[in-house]
């Protein structure tokens, strides 16, 4: 079933071939069974997503049209607000806080039709590239369950992967959407910075989150991206214009496109995940795209832009998790101290690591040296790109350097860690698309990544190339 | 008036405001929620008010205009500006940070004349969100100190404000007052906030130093918690003379913030930090650059009613009286100029019209303007003497209008012809020539004797102007 | 190498970040934290002078809403969800204490 598009599915809802009821069911069958060994999900709606499927049905029996995502089942990243559904973004500090609204991606996606079959785990508050900083207990890879699912979005992609929901949606602030696709073996798209609205995702930093799609096919990230991107009033950062359809865009070949191999790009990937991309040259070159030579000078600095820049965002987004409003709160006979033994007892680790370094970058006589210096480095990135984006229609790198690593491999050094994210960080710099695509196996057997990338509001050139290797892996 | 007879020897008091206005706009600065005073605690709330995780904010266009209104009234030039993120906990801010300008503000470089005429340069007046509101319970007396708890109201949490910093041009108590005085005026008169001290929609914290004249600024202290216009003067009065004390005493002043107690007339320290918080500021992120254009700034500054200012120059100019004066300046602030030159409009005398108006119109009576027209024109014709010319407004006034020359009959008051009056001023001069004498000499006090001989042959119905204006005609 | 952080840098970015941390907390952090900082100063090589910061991944200006009333929050589910409430408000301990 998992080999079916969320398209196939809409249709035979809709044509009443098949109920969302039944649809749903395999969905759960799939959870009953593995769920308790990965441990995807924070929450599992079963009961309200029956209910929602049943009310699916009905409406499709009454001859209305539910909408393009009828009846298929979507698992969200449990750091999208669901009202009056716990939304704990995997951290103690929002442990059984339920939003009273729904993020706008969630009315969308229930006004398209689609079931939310439950939230899904990630690191605590998006920070992390393995899912192991979940204060939930960590997230198995479908593929190999004593390996890492990826992260921050590792919940989402195990879900898809495992067949627990068609599709899924996470956040990429540096990586956190492709870089899990990659490990288990699905498709994930961050796309153009502004395309999906950021009204009720709870902010990692706000100059990088964005929300994408995990799917098992290319032409469904198109279809749930398509759905869910677009205008939004309550985002002030949303891009104000309509998107092009890029359904229709896989449709066209990759002939004549050129695809560009950054030739200074940092080295560090291993061997096995270097021959999955030069197979994807050559699957390529094989459809009729040229291959071009491309430099991205500033792209070895993105690591360090980027941990200047994250963290001092994320500083003071998370500054709200104080114990006065919602969420955990630590008695204290005042309130300064009240909030240091909160945040203390409320946060994890990683969390509290990229806090301190985040207020560090911007306090009084390090801002030139931290923040400041990261801004102008960003803006280096972005404009190397789009120099690059002058000879190339798509650059084309690995999504992660590994394969997905042991469980604990990488927990005692937080930079080997922060590593992981070398390719996946400068699009999220320069608000470019970016999408990884299953290309094949490597090391352990476990699934490969290829990263397209392209520049701002060219999803239509990126998807098809990346709809050009999934074609070339199917074969 | 002042309280205090200034300050002591030849130190000088400097004084900068900053003023917090709450802008009167229907919904706050980043969200829907209405902009309401006085409402029940929590109810004007949305996740962005609350700082719920993933709310993001969306700027109000009508404070925009509202705060280029402030802008274009305060003679500021308006430019493209950004917002900031200003960072710091406290239970009031449901985000921990406030959403402010900092280095790119949207007016900036502006002046506000006083009434006086002093000039006082105004820095930058931006926008930026309001904080919602603290209680304390278990303490004495609602303070924080021996409270078991603090309660939390979110209604006042993102209210849009405008910051208006002066440079610290103002050299005393009085016309510290007279700025928050004008400030008010201004603001009320484009509409832009209700200014209202007392429920918190206009606050002033006063920045007070004290110098020997040519010596550099002091060490200044900022004074908190002035709830009204007369607040203000005795706290910089109050804070001048404790730092005065202190430097002649051979301490030093302190930076600090201090709190003004009206009950026992003194500034105090805040329990504040040792070091002042560092605010980190940075872009915000949820937000894009406002750039105001060309057109929107002009027709901002062509939508300006006419500010106080300029209707005292107006009024002044109408009636020959200078426009710092007494008469002119509470008219204005009573807007009662219109009125004044509607009296002149319909053929009463502008200059006649601004005395009775001064003088007897504080509780804003319903006078028609042909109305007091009339007695102006009754008055300086000479029908009436000043005296009765008073009287009959009484009248006036108590009964929102009349007929000037009716009532003036009906009270006896009779004009009295000129010749008549020649008659009495020729029989005066007769009776008493010694005086006559001294007078065309040059000596004043002998008219006070022939006009007091008229008056008293007229039964006081002479009009004393005309009788010495007649007496200088025969002098020549 | 010489440390990029000191541990009284770290207590006083705690402070300011109201986070709670043991001693213990503050000499790993300033192990970590000080070994990025190394690893960051990669970007010291470059040449910034002329280089305009980027703030805005998609240039946007002028986004506004209307000054209309949106339906507000229910008070009740909001301060059902709140650690401690009273009167309709917020309630915290006294507010103050060291910062």
């Amino acid at each position: 079933m998992s080999r079916s598009t969320a398209s196939d599915i809409a249709a035979a809802v809709r044509s009443g071939a098949t109920t969302a009821a039944a649809v749903l069911e395999g969905h759960l069958a799939a959870i009953a069974l593995r769920e308790p060994e990965i441990h995807a999900f924070n929450l599992v709606l079963a009961d309200a997503a029956r209910e929602h499927a049943a009310a699916i049905d009905a409406q499709v029996a009454a001859g209305d049209d539910p909408g393009p995502l009828t009846g298929v089942t979507i698992a969200l990243k449990d750091n999208m607000c669901t009202r009056g559904v716990d939304t704990t973004c995997s951290s103690k500090i929002l442990e059984g806080w339920k939003p009273p609204y729904n993020a706008t991606v969630v009315d969308t996606l229930r006004a398209a039709g689609a079931v939310i079959v439950g939230k899904t785990n990630l690191d605590e508050f998006a920070m992390g590239s393995s899912t192991e900083n979940s204060a939930f207990g960590p997230t198995k890879n479908p593929h190999d369950t004593s390996r890492v699912p990826g992260g921050s979005s590792g919940g989402s992609a195990a879900a898809v992967a495992a067949g627990f929901s068609q599709v899924a949606l996470g956040s990429d602030t540096g990586g956190s959407i492709r870089q899990p696709a990659a490990h288990c073996g699905v498709v994930g798209v961050k796309p153009t910075y502004g395309y999906v609205s950021r009204y009720g995702l709870v902010a990692f930093a706000s100059s990088l989150d964005q929300i994408g799609p995990f799917t098992n096919s290319v032409h469904d990230a198109a279809l749930l991206l398509n759905v869910i991107g677009g205008h939004d009033p309550l985002d002030s950062t949303s891009i104000p214009q309509q998107h092009p359809s890029l359904v229709d865009a896989i449709q066209q070949g990759v002939e004549g496109l050129r695809v560009g191999r950054i030739t200074d790009l940092p080295e560090g990937a291993d061997p096995d995940v270097q021959e999955r991309l030069e197979a994807a040259f050559e699957a390529l070159r094989e459809q009729g795209a040229t291959i071009v030579d491309v430099t991205v000078p500033a792209f070895t600095f993105g690591l360090t832009a980027y941990y200047l820049i994250a963290p001092a965002e994320a500083s003071s987004n998370l500054a709200r998790y104080d114990g006065v409003r919602y969420g955990m709160r630590v008695d204290a006979p005042d309130t300064n101290a009240m909030y240091g033994a909160t945040r203390a007892a409320g946060f994890g680790e990683e969390v509290k690591r990229r806090i301190m370094l985040g207020t560090y970058a911007l306090s009084a006589g390090y801002y030139d040296a931290y923040y400041g210096k990261a801004l102008k480095v960003r803006r280096l990135i972005h404009d190397d790109f789009e120099r690059a984006y002058q000879t190339a229609d798509v650059l084309l790198t690995p999504t992660s350097p590994t394969v997905a690593f042991k469980f604990g491999e990488k927990s005692d050094n937080p930079f080997a860690m922060y590593l992981c994210d070398t390719y996946t960080i400068p699009s999220n710099l320069a608000g470019h698309p970016g999408m990884s695509v299953p290309f094949g196996t490597g090391a352990h057997g476990m699934p490969v990544g290829v990263q397209v990338l392209a520049g701002t509001l060219q999803e239509p050139v990126m998807f098809r190339v990346g709809a050009a290797l999934e074609r070339a892996v199917a074969k | 008036m002042s309280d205090y007879d200034g300050l002591p020897g030849d130190w000088e008091l400097v004084v900068g405001l900053e003023v917090h206005v709450e802008l009167a706009t229907t919904t706050k600065l980043f969200s829907g929620s209405p902009n309401r005073f006085g409402d029940e605690p929590n109810t004007n709330i949305d996740p962005v008010t609350l700082g719920l995780p993933g709310a993001l904010p969306v700027l109000n266009e009508h404070a925009v205009e509202l705060a280029m209104r402030v802008g274009a009234a305060l003679n500021c030039t308006i430019q493209a500006c950004t917002f900031h993120r200003k960072n710091y906990f406290y239970p009031d801010m449901p985000k921990a940070y406030q959403v402010s300008q900092y280095d790119q503000p949207l007016n900036i470089d502006g002046y506000l004349d006083l009434p006086n005429g002093v000039r006082v340069g105004i820095e930058r007046a931006h926008m930026e969100e309001d904080a919602g509101k603290s209680t304390h319970v278990g303490g004495s007396g609602g303070r924080v100190h021996g409270a078991t708890a603090s309660l939390i109201d979110l209604n006042r949490a993102g209210v849009p404000l405008v910051e208006i910093v002066s440079r610290p041009d103002i050299r005393s108590a009085d016309d510290a007052r007279a700025y928050v005085s004008e400030l008010r005026s201004i603001l009320l008169a484009i509409g832009a906030s209700d200014a209202k001290m007392e429920e918190g929609s206009m606050r002033v914290d006063a920045n007070v130093s004290v110098r020997k004249p040519g010596a550099p600024l002091g060490t200044r202290c900022e004074i908190k918690n002035v709830n009204s216009v007369r607040s203000v003067g005795r706290a910089i009065e109050y804070e001048a003379r404790r730092q005065i004390d202190l430097i002649e005493s051979g301490d030093s002043v302190r930076q600090q913030t201090r709190h003004w107690d009206e009950g026992d007339g003194r500034t105090h320290t805040m329990r504040s930090k040792e070091d002042a918080d560092d605010y980190r500021y940075f872009l915000e992120p949820d937000l894009v650059p406002l750039v105001p254009s060309r057109e929107w700034i002009d027709r901002v500054h062509a939508a300006l009613p006419m500010l106080p200012a300029a209707r005292r120059t107006r009024l002044a100019a109408a009636t020959g009286q200078l426009a710092t004066s007494e008469a002119v300046t509470s008219v204005v602030e009573r807007g009662q100029d219109d009125y004044v030159l509607a009296v002149g409009g319909t053929g009463g005398d502008a200059a006649r019209a601004l005395v009775y108006v001064k003088e007897a119109f504080a509780d804003s009576p319903h006078v028609p303007a042909a109305d007091l027209a009339a007695l102006t024109v009754l008055e300086t014709k000479g029908a009436l003497t000043a005296t009765q010319a008073k009287a009959v407004l009484a009248d006036l006034v108590a009964n929102n209008g009349g007929d000037a020359a009716a009532i003036a009959a009906a009270k006896g008051f009779e004009a009295m012809d000129t010749s008549a009056l020649e008659g009495l001023v020729d029989a005066a001069i007769a009776a008493d020539p010694d005086a006559w004498q001294k007078f065309c000499a040059g000596d004043g006090k002998a008219m006070g004797a022939l006009v007091g001989l008229v008056m008293k042959s007229s039964q006081g119905k002479a009009d004393g102007k005309l009788v010495t204006a007649l007496l200088n005609q025969k002098k020549s | 190498m010489s440390a990029r952080i000191s541990a009284t840098d770290v207590a006083k970015v705690a402070r300011l970040a109201r986070l709670d941390v043991t001693p213990a907390e503050i000499e790993l952090m300033t192990l970590q934290l000080g070994g990025m900082l190394e690893h960051f100063a990669d970007v010291d090589l470059l040449d910034l002078a002329d280089v305009t910061p980027m703030t805005q991944p998609y240039p946007l200006t002028n986004v506004f809403r209307a000054d209309e009333v949106r339906p507000c929050l229910d008070r009740d589910e909001v301060l059902a969800a709140a650690p401690a409430a009273e009167d309709g408000c917020f309630r915290v301990p006294p507010i103050g204490g060291e910062g």
